[in-house]
């Protein structure tokens, strides 16, 4: 168990240093570097490859944003085996639905509870 | 000067960023989010009816859950100068860019400020993730179909 702990840091940290490098030596923005790194989990995702990261790191491949592509790509891939070409579409968040909604659900709470300033009402 | 000139002069004088600093802050911020995510993914996997594979959903709206905290009391912003893509590559990063831009709106109101300006940093995530998620399942049902590969 303590293992799985220590591939999810690394493999986690490594995700962020390839982010980081995408920042600094690619000079990307933050939006331009996200974006690529979600493109990035999809085609892994379609590939079958990043299932064995999950397999193997866990959260490590979980928590980072890759993994938000990896899932809209697994949802599609899943409808589309049972439906065809319409599951492509029917499929795509069904596996991803609770980050975005999770996201929009707490960011009304956030914008309910919070001021601008970061304190709370 | 000719621009060609004036871009070699601009990169000898523009600051290099220190990247192996960044690069070592990065990893360790970016490994302790995600230690921790592993620790609310047992959570889930020993007291919820979740497996290594499916535990990922849940673990994700927790950590969103725990963004909106930081990021409404500001310690994100903070995080985020130390850390660089460390705190903005997990989903943290991704519920940190729509719940601030949550907050920061609130003054134009709950539909035209916050409704409309929720995705203003986070949308191109969403774009992108679900166009090549399109295409690359797409791909895929068009070489099960001509047979080259199977499901």
């Amino acid at each position: 168990m303590i293992y799985s702990f220590i591939f999810a840091f690394i493999v986690g940290g490594l995700i962020c240093v390839i982010g980081q490098l995408l920042m600094d030596v690619g000079k990307l923005t933050p939006a331009h570097t996200l974006s690529l790194l979600v493109v990035a989990g999809s085609i892994l995702g379609g590939l079958g490859l990043y299932e064995y990261l999950i397999d193997f790191a866990g959260a490590g491949a979980t928590v980072p944003i890759t993994s938000f592509g990896n899932s809209l790509t697994g949802g599609a891939i899943a409808e589309a085996e049972k439906h065809g070409w319409i599951g492509v579409l029917t499929g795509m968040f069904e596996v991803t639905s609770s980050g975005i909604s999770a996201a929009i659900v707490f960011g009304f709470i956030g914008a309910l509870l919070f001021k601008p300033k970061g304190t709370i009402d | 000067m000719n621009e060609q000139r004036y871009q070699t002069i601009e990169q000898q004088i523009s600051p290099k960023p220190p990247i192996g600093m960044n690069m070592l802050k990065a990893f360790l911020v970016g490994g302790i989010i995600c230690a921790i995510g592993q620790a609310i993914s047992y959570f889930y996997i020993i007291f919820f009816d979740f497996t290594e594979q499916t535990a990922g959903n849940p673990t994700v709206a927790t950590i969103i859950f725990i963004a909106m905290l930081l990021t409404g009391f500001g310690l994100y912003r903070k995080l985020g100068q130390f850390a660089g893509a460390g705190s903005a590559v997990p989903v943290s990063g991704f519920g940190n860019a729509v719940i601030s831009a949550s907050i920061e709106h609130r003054t134009e109101g709950f539909v035209l400020g916050v409704g409309s300006s929720m995705f203003k940093l986070a949308g191109s995530v969403i774009l992108f993730g679900v166009v090549s998620a399109f295409f690359v399942a797409l791909i895929k049902l068009i070489l099960v179909t001509i047979g080259v590969v199977s499901w």
